[in-house]
């Protein structure tokens, strides 16, 4: 029985044998992970304890009181958030034990090499083929919007195998190594000027079939894991009023009373309202998950967080009026870490853009809450049996 | 700001909740409410009583030792969720909620006893569409007398006691017989308005108007948010209930996108108006930062009440347009209320100088 008392005892533990203070960073995580302190809730052996996640608190808050250092979990998201849980399901034991501790500790850095040109709200049409040959498979395809793939050993990866079924039947999840010499990664340029995302173009990439995750054909299920993760990953985070988009503005408001006009302070009203509900309702969801009372709530987070952030950050240029027509820099660049409130006026304005596309459309979301929280009938699926290689496209 | 609100609904809360909707069930149908507003009495007497009476609703924001319940706002704001669900005609905002915050302003006169145990029906004698810390009309005192004319009294007609504010600054309570109530033809007949003429009318001085009436409408206002989701709620349940039963074109209604997009955004209002209207509550419970979250509330819920029911009557189509489908009875009182104790722009004035993003 392992309990808060008991975890803190480990913690202290492993403070005791490895001083964080005198600990390389490295050696630290490593430390951390074989302690299983990494993620209290995955198994021994893998960086865990086999105990409730909600534990883990109590963990991080005696290694941040000792001044430990972390592993830096904003720039290994997708690692932490969406190939570890994948792993963990459908992972061989040899898998398991290959990619965890590495993943964790930042030592890898992944990438998921999903979204293509033609499969973007169909993702399940996707057309990036693996034939087998021998004991590997050879990929031709080509990904789009991969975050951190230029800084990515690894990529989770699905492809189709079977083209002679219909979609979602003939796909297979594989673990890409991005070092391979038929991987090519070419920063994507967005609106902004900048370039957080990247196209991937796969050229006879040999997998061995020992980094397959899950059975042949089963990969859609597969990704419905890591998707469900990424959903998971979103909110949860406790926000003060005036918190998100809606600071900034506020504040040069306040700051620049020669800017302000009756049109644009009625419109700023009006959406100081719509933020700070946005942000109790949000503050709502957080509550029913501690009471273990989960809502369908969530669903609608992202759509009223896409709208508002556009909606502000639009109000917000043409509030600086002359300063409007100016933006920060359009230098090419390549961030490590996006802060959608950052930056200039301009930048947020652009950058929201993509709120409502990014993680899920707002189009594809709304039919998601008529769906499945409304229960209206779904949209008419006329691809459900026909063969992948007879689509229209 | 530090403390978060609790935006969820306790155990007693639900049950409160269930106990109310089974009553509403059984003895307050929309058929029923319709026919009322075609009478001469449009108020639900025996509902009201059931409520007050037998439940013990009335007194709900009463302390025991001043014979009510003892509970708080959150608990009132669950019963009126259920209210507004059934657009029940009772005076139950009016005189358990903004005449009682009025005598609880004024300290601890007999009269809340008697509110609080609904032997008295109370209506404050302030215009409903005046917003908390908005200009009210006050009675004239001449010589220990109350003149003058009062319009826009919500719930007059059914009140024992009014409760008139005078140009000497004080609040008075007036005998319902000892003025003339005319009722005004009002589009909302389920909180029918009414004209109060006192000409001579004695009153009692129960205490300080201003302080009384701002804190009623404060209360009024906060409370409202929860009618209004309860009316927001019962109006989108109902269309998609309908909606996936109507057939056109061979399909049902719901299944066409451009209206499934629509009840979606509807529903993600609904979801907002919830976090909202609690947040209203639990503030005016807790009494922390309770001028912002009330003037957030009804800044929000306003528009998103009339939306719902306006939705609602266009996704019912022609049946939705007749007198009797009840869809109209949502739309007239969403309307109402979105004027009652401030509008929406009235709001969000007061929150420019609550929140510093103060005009040009």
């Amino acid at each position: 029985m392992t309990d808060a008392a008991e975890l803190r005892r480990r913690t202290h533990e492993l403070l005791a044998a490895h001083p964080p203070a005198g600990t390389e960073r490295l050696e630290f995580l490593r430390a951390r992970f074989d302690a299983g302190l990494a993620w209290v809730h995955f198994p021994e052996g893998l960086g865990g304890l086999g105990v409730p996640r909600s534990l883990q608190a109590v963990v991080d808050a005696e290694l941040a009181a000792a001044g430990a250092p972390d592993n830096d979990p904003r720039r290994i998201g997708i690692g932490l958030g969406m190939a570890a849980p994948t792993i963990l399901q459908y992972g061989t034991e040899e898998q398991k034990r290959r990619f965890l501790r590495p993943l964790w500790t930042g030592e890898e850095v992944w990438c998921q090499l999903f979204s293509e040109p033609g499969a973007g709200s169909d993702l399940a049409a996707l057309g990036t083929r693996a034939v087998r040959e021998g004991e590997d498979w050879v990929v031709n395809g080509q990904k789009v919007w991969t975050s951190s793939a230029h800084l990515a050993r690894w990529a989770i990866l699905i492809a189709r195998t079977d083209p002679d079924v219909p979609k979602h039947r003939g796909i297979t999840y594989f673990l890409c190594d991005m070092t391979d010499p038929g991987v090519e990664v070419r920063p994507l340029r967005q609106i902004t000027g900048e370039a957080e995302f990247n196209e991937v173009f796969l050229t006879d990439v040999r997998i061995p079939d020992s980094r397959r995750l899950g059975e042949v054909g089963d990969g859609w299920r597969v990704a419905q894991t890591t998707l469900n993760n990424e959903r998971v990953a979103i909110g949860g985070m406790r926000l003060p009023r005036e918190g998100g988009m809606i600071g900034p503005v506020s504040r040069t408001w306040r700051e620049r009373p020669e800017l302000r006009t009756h049109d644009l302070h009625q419109r700023l009203l009006r959406l100081w309202v719509e933020a700070e509900v946005a942000r109790l309702t949000g503050e709502r969801l957080r509550q029913q998950l501690v009471a273990g009372q989960p809502g369908p709530e969530g669903a609608g987070m992202k759509l009223a967080f896409a709208r508002l952030n556009q909606e502000i950050s639009g109000l917000e240029v043409e509030l600086r009026g002359e300063e409007g027509l100016l933006y920060d820099d359009w230098t090419m660049r390549r961030p490590e870490l996006v802060d959608f409130t950052g930056r200039d006026a301009g930048y947020r304005y652009l950058r929201s853009k993509g709120n409502s596309i990014e993680g899920g459309t707002s189009e594809v979301l709304l039919n998601i809450v008529a769906e499945r929280v409304l229960g209206l009938p779904a949209e008419p699926r006329t691809d459900k049996d026909v063969a992948w290689k007879d689509l229209a496209r | 700001m530090s403390a978060q609100p609790d935006l969820l609904y306790s155990e007693e809360e639900e049950a409160l909740r269930a106990a109310v909707r089974d009553l509403l069930t059984d003895h307050c149908d929309a058929a029923g409410v319709i026919a009322r507003t075609e009478s001469a009495a449009p108020h639900d007497v025996q509902v009201w009583k059931a409520l007050s009476g037998t439940m013990g609703l009335a007194g709900l924001l009463v302390p025991e030792e001043l014979g009510g319940q003892g509970a708080t706002h959150r608990e009132a704001a669950v019963v009126l969720e259920e209210l507004g669900r059934a657009v029940a005609p009772v005076p139950y905002l009016t005189s358990a909620v903004v005449a009682t915050e009025a005598l609880l302003a004024c300290g601890t006169d007999g009269l809340l006893a008697e509110l609080a145990s609904a032997t008295t029906i109370g209506a404050l004698a302030v215009g409903l569409h005046v917003a908390p810390g908005g200009a009210f009309a006050n009675a004239r005192l001449e010589k220990g007398a109350l003149h003058g004319e009062l319009t826009g009294i919500a719930d007059a007609a059914l009140a024992d006691v009014l409760l008139v504010p005078a140009d000497d600054g004080g609040l008075y309570a007036v005998d319902a017989s000892a003025a003339t109530v005319t009722p005004q033809v009002s589009l909302d007949l389920t909180r029918p308005v009414a004209r109060v003429t006192l000409e001579g009318a004695p009153g009692r001085r129960l205490g300080d108007a201003e302080p009384a009436v701002r804190r009623a409408l404060r209360a009024g206002a906060g409370l409202l948010a929860s009618e209004q989701l309860g009316l927001a709620d019962r109006s989108l349940t109902e269309t998609v209930r309908y909606l996936k039963d109507r057939k056109q074109f061979n399909r049902p209604v719901g299944g066409f996108q451009a209206l499934k997009h629509r009840l979606a955004q509807l529903w993600l209002e609904v979801v907002n108006l919830r976090a909202a209207a609690r947040g209203a509550a639990d503030a005016l419970a807790t009494g922390e930062d309770a001028d912002v979250a009330v003037a957030v509330a009804q800044a929000y819920a306003a528009p998103a009440a009339v939306r719902a029911a306006e939705e609602a009557l266009q996704l019912h189509g022609g049946i939705g347009m007749t007198w009797e489908h009840p869809a109209h009875l949502y739309l007239k009182r969403a309307k109402a209320d979105s004027i009652a104790y401030g509008t929406a722009g009235a709001h969000r004035e007061a929150l420019a100088e609550l929140v510093d993003l103060r005009a040009p």
